[in-house]
């Protein structure tokens, strides 16, 4: 699709295609995330509405450890910054560097994922379950969803790092992939913000 | 064409080690102090809700600027466009809901 | 090992299933043998099911539309007779089991497989063509959309054949549609089939939404859009507000059925009155969806034949953004009987009265078009005014259902029913036909039947009104939706005359398929045939092109310097491409990704609906793999060569001087 085109002020005659398609591949994938963003704000909807359903239950008060999100917080902030080192490596041309960047950012995803589903793991076997109340069902749903979301942007950082040893390396296709996921993965950092935010901190004032 | 140009082109700006960093650091304190004042229980819980909610939005606007490079550039304009409308339709969506449900419960005093 | 599946899931002991299995069987194999006989395998799989050409995925999901229609009415007859003889103690032919099956899956597969599909498929054709672009933004992307939306209206009409379907209408309400009320799969085929077409079309909508922004032809302004466009554009807008919503709410209700979860549930603190306010937030903007796009077809039709340009362009622009606001804040009119109070009630009932203000606004646009026009009265501007007289006729009972008070008396009843499909059939269905008409030469080259039209809109529109004008009556008589027999002798009268409507509807339906058959058997005569490309003399940039236009659309892409400038060209003899130098056009290959990945989705919905765990995982790690593999995959493109460019061309201007000179 030789997309020339666009902007209704532009001139588009001169410029390449590849140039046009590039902005289209991150500009659509900016716009799925802000269905993804949308869909996060119908789950925190429904734990606003939920809240307060605890069906004489555990509360949040009684069953959230801040210290443990506190540290997920930290994993994730920190692993917003060295995704962003490794994209400034990347346009520098630097694989190596780069590809050291995406391996650590992997890790503190990983250990944010880890701790995630330990905290799971612990309110489950104590009777806290999903199952439980609906509080505790939107509880459940929401953070899970986010937690999937980081299971796919690691899955994604995978395949990337993968790529890196083709020959499309640091094709302008490439370029447009390590954007999206960087778009990805620090919006999951801001997801997160609202998560430790309405969920956990209101949870417990 | 050049690829490094293709990214300078665009407007696309994405940062440096310092920014970066000084988002980062931006980022942490608004974390901590929101972490500081639930846990110190410094205020009452409403005005505790309302100081953590307006961190948070703080916190998202240094996120989107230091972290997405979201800035006012002409050929950023969609972009900004579309978050905006996103987040309208996150209040409307949140709001509604809120407000129906809140106005059931009371109207059948089912809570 | 095969979950809850096992034989006695197959309803051999319904002989209506039975009778329509072996139907179905046979005309697929007819279809495949056929497909054998003529040795077009090769060609179907290699031009058609991998095609990521969005004139031709266009033509799919129109395709899956018109099925999906007759499976759909189909289920409206059976609806229509059983009610026309359960009365007075009678219990009619179907058992309120299957009855409720029926009405629930004549909903559903009305609204997500036929219109969603036949509004995605009318975008897919003309949305390009008319911003002068050469492809949709993504066209990978745009062939998984029709994948996914094709397997899960599949899906749906598997459980016709294993298992059931749901008995709960066609939003599945909790708390009937959760497990402790329905332990069968029924509500699971819904909620699959609906969640994977949902993926398609949030996808369609990102697809449409930045080729709309980004791909616009040189100098086409925001101003300069033609209307048809626009209403898509705000359409796709609604998709991507919306349909995570209804991901999110059917989500939630699975997490009840699957794991337990006290989402909507009665006991654990769940609330009833959440799913419908969230499904509705979905639904409501859904309906809007649906229309806007026809109010687009209506616009371009009666411009094109009163020759004359829109009354009131901007006018028409800024109502259907003002629509498309509204629509997002006007859902609690659907549940206005749920409990919440006046301060809700009476916003959202006012919200939903000012909606009427800009679609009556639409409304006179399009009758100030036609005043003083030269109206070229043919059978697509039959459907055009058969909208306007009844679409305006529904918008009106619909503002009497937006008073909460009135609400009150008539929710529920035959009246809403008779309401919506007033301003689905008049305003959607009316619309896409029309648009079908209209665009069928453009994308076909020749043009479609003009008597068999007019028999099939006659009927239409006299069998609507025979068969919902009694549901008014019914409903301020009191009579339910839903109900299976009942013994009211007032309602007996109404529910004869709309069986016979529906019988009058059936005899249209049967005349749109004559149209068709005939429209392609006299594809060749010289009357028929589209040799210009422009057999409206219309005045949008889809008519610049032959028909049916190359893969590639424009040889050169058009300078577009106002409204309507392919008209503006026309009348001063000039066309946009003369003088410009051929280069090599950049296209999207061909890609079997998006098939594989439905297929792998479908194995996935079916075996989560029978809980086959094991089946399920391997089909999600099929969907998974068959993503990563395709982004290994660096061949995606090609170029089209200046010769071939320059031989189609040659071919058009031959053929447009040929016409002329007659």
């Amino acid at each position: 699709m030789a997309n020339i085109s666009a902007t209704p002020h532009g001139t588009a005659h001169g410029i390449d295609d590849h140039e046009h398609h590039n902005t289209n591949n991150v500009f659509g994938f900016w716009i799925y995330l802000m269905t993804d963003c949308l869909l996060f704000g119908t789950l925190f909807a429904t734990f606003a509405v939920m809240r307060t359903q605890f069906a004489g239950g555990p509360t949040g008060k009684e069953l959230f450890d801040l210290d443990g999100v506190g540290l997920e917080t930290a994993l994730l902030l920190l692993s917003s910054i060295t995704f962003g080192f490794g994209m400034i490596s990347a346009y520098a041309r630097k694989q190596g560097a780069m590809l050291a960047w995406l391996a650590i950012t992997f890790v503190l995803g990983l250990g944010f994922l880890v701790l995630e589903v330990k905290e799971f793991a612990h309110l489950i076997h104590a009777g806290a379950g999903p199952d439980r109340s609906a509080f505790l069902s939107a509880f459940f749903t929401l953070v899970a969803t986010h937690g999937l979301h980081v299971t796919c942007g690691l899955v994604w950082i995978a395949v990337i790092m993968v790529q890196s040893f083709s020959s499309q390396v640091f094709s302008t296709r490439y370029m447009d992939k390590l954007q999206c996921l960087s778009l990805f993965w620090h919006f999951l950092d801001i997801v997160w913000i609202c998560v430790f935010t309405f969920v956990y901190l209101l949870s417990v004032i | 064409m050049s690829q490094a140009s293709t990214h300078q082109h665009e407007g696309e700006s994405h940062g440096s080690f310092a920014s970066y960093i000084i988002g980062f650091v931006i980022a942490a304190i608004l974390t901590v102090a929101a972490f500081a004042i639930v846990e110190m229980h410094l205020m009452s819980p409403g005005m505790t809700f309302g100081v953590i909610a307006a961190l948070a939005v703080v916190q998202i606007f240094v996120h989107l600027i230091y972290f997405l490079h979201m800035n006012s550039s002409s050929s950023q304009s969609w972009n900004n466009t579309a978050f905006a409308f996103a987040v309208i339709c996150v209040l409307i969506i949140v709001g509604g809901t809120v407000f129906i449900i809140h106005d059931v419960s009371m109207n059948m005093m089912s809570r | 090992m095969l979950g809850k599946l096992t034989l006695s899931a197959i309803p051999l002991d319904v002989p209506i299933l039975v009778g329509t299995f072996t139907g179905v069987v046979i005309a697929a194999l007819a279809v495949l043998g056929a497909i054998t006989y003529f040795g077009k395998w090769g060609y179907l799989w290699r031009e058609w099911l991998t095609s990521v050409d969005h004139k031709r995925l266009g033509i799919m999901y129109i395709v899956l539309a018109l099925v999906m229609l007759f499976r759909g009415f189909a289920d409206a007859i059976m609806m229509r007779s059983q009610l026309a003889l359960a009365y007075n103690g009678n219990p009619g032919y179907l058992p309120p089991h299957h009855y409720d099956q029926i009405f629930s899956a004549h909903g559903t597969i009305m609204i997500f497989f036929m219109a969603m599909a036949f509004m995605t498929g009318l975008l897919n054709v003309i949305v390009p063509l008319q911003i002068g672009a050469r492809d949709v933004a993504f066209p990978f992307l745009n062939s998984l959309s029709f994948w996914m939306t094709t397997i899960s209206a599949v899906l749906i009409n598997v459980s016709l054949f294993i298992g059931e379907f749901a008995q709960c209408g066609w939003l599945v309400y909790p708390p009937l549609s959760e497990q402790q009320f329905s332990p069968g799969v029924g509500v699971d085929y819904y909620i699959w089939a609906v969640q994977l077409a949902g993926v398609g079309t949030l996808l369609t909508g990102v697809n449409f939404f930045v080729t709309i922004v980004k791909m616009r032809a040189p100098g086409m302004g925001w101003m300069k859009l033609p209307v048809f466009t626009w209403t898509a554009f705000v359409t796709v807008v609604l998709i991507m507000a919306v349909f995570p919503v209804l991901t999110v709410t059917l989500a939630e209700l699975a997490l009840d059925r699957y794991l337990g979860m006290h989402f909507f549930t009665n006991d654990g603190g769940g609330s009833v009155q959440l799913y419908l306010s969230l499904i509705w937030t979905w639904g409501h903007p859904e309906v809007y969806i649906l229309v806007l796009p026809a109010f687009g077809v209506f616009s371009e039709i009666t411009q094109t034949f009163s020759r004359k340009p829109l009354f009131g362009y901007r006018v028409m622009v800024y109502a259907t953004l003002a629509i498309g606001v509204l629509s997002f804040i006007v859902w609690a009119h659907h549940f206005f009987t749920m409990g919440a109070g006046p301060n809700v009630n009476a916003f959202f009932g006012v919200a939903t009265m000012i909606i009427a203000v800009p679609t009556g606004v639409k409304i006179f646009n399009w009758l100030f078009t036609m005043y003083k026009g030269r109206i070229q009265f043919n059978g697509i501007m039959y459907w055009v005014i058969g909208f306007m007289v009844t679409f305006s006729i529904g918008g009106m009972t619909g503002v009497m259902m937006a008073m909460p008070a009135a609400d009150f008396v008539l929710h529920n009843s035959l009246f809403l029913i008779a309401h919506f499909h007033n301003v689905i059939i008049g305003g959607v269905y009316f619309g896409y036909v029309a648009g079908l008409n209209f665009w069928w030469p453009k994308v076909l080259g020749f043009k479609m039947n003009e008597s068999w039209g007019k028999r099939a809109f006659w009927c239409w529109f006299v069998g609507f009104y025979l068969a919902f004008v009694p549901l008014y009556i019914a409903g301020f008589e009191g009579m339910t939706r839903r109900m299976n027999h009942y013994d009211n002798a007032d309602w007996h009268v109404q529910m004869l005359i709309a069986a016979a409507g529906a019988a009058v509807i059936a005899v249209g339906v049967v005349c749109q398929l004559m149209q068709i058959y005939v429209s392609i058997r006299d594809r060749n005569l010289a009357e028929n045939r589209d040799f210009t490309g422009d057999p409206w003399n219309a005045r949008t940039l889809e008519w610049s092109m032959a028909s049916p236009p190359p893969a590639y659309n424009f040889a050169v892409l058009p300078d577009v310097h106002g409204i309507d400038t392919f008209h503006t060209e026309k009348q001063m003899g000039r066309r946009s491409y003369e003088g410009k130098v051929l280069a090599p056009i950049h296209m999207p290959k061909n890609t079997a990704a998006g098939f594989f990945v439905g297929a792998f989705s479908f194995v996935l919905g079916f075996a989560a609906i029978w809980w086959i765990w094991w089946l399920a995982a391997l089909a999600l790690v099929g969907v998974f793999a068959t993503v990563i593999l395709r982004s290994f995959n660096n061949d995606v493109d090609y170029y089209v060569p200046v010769s071939e460019i320059e031989r189609d061309q040659e071919n058009y201007v031959r053929s447009l001087t040929a016409q002329a000179a007659e």
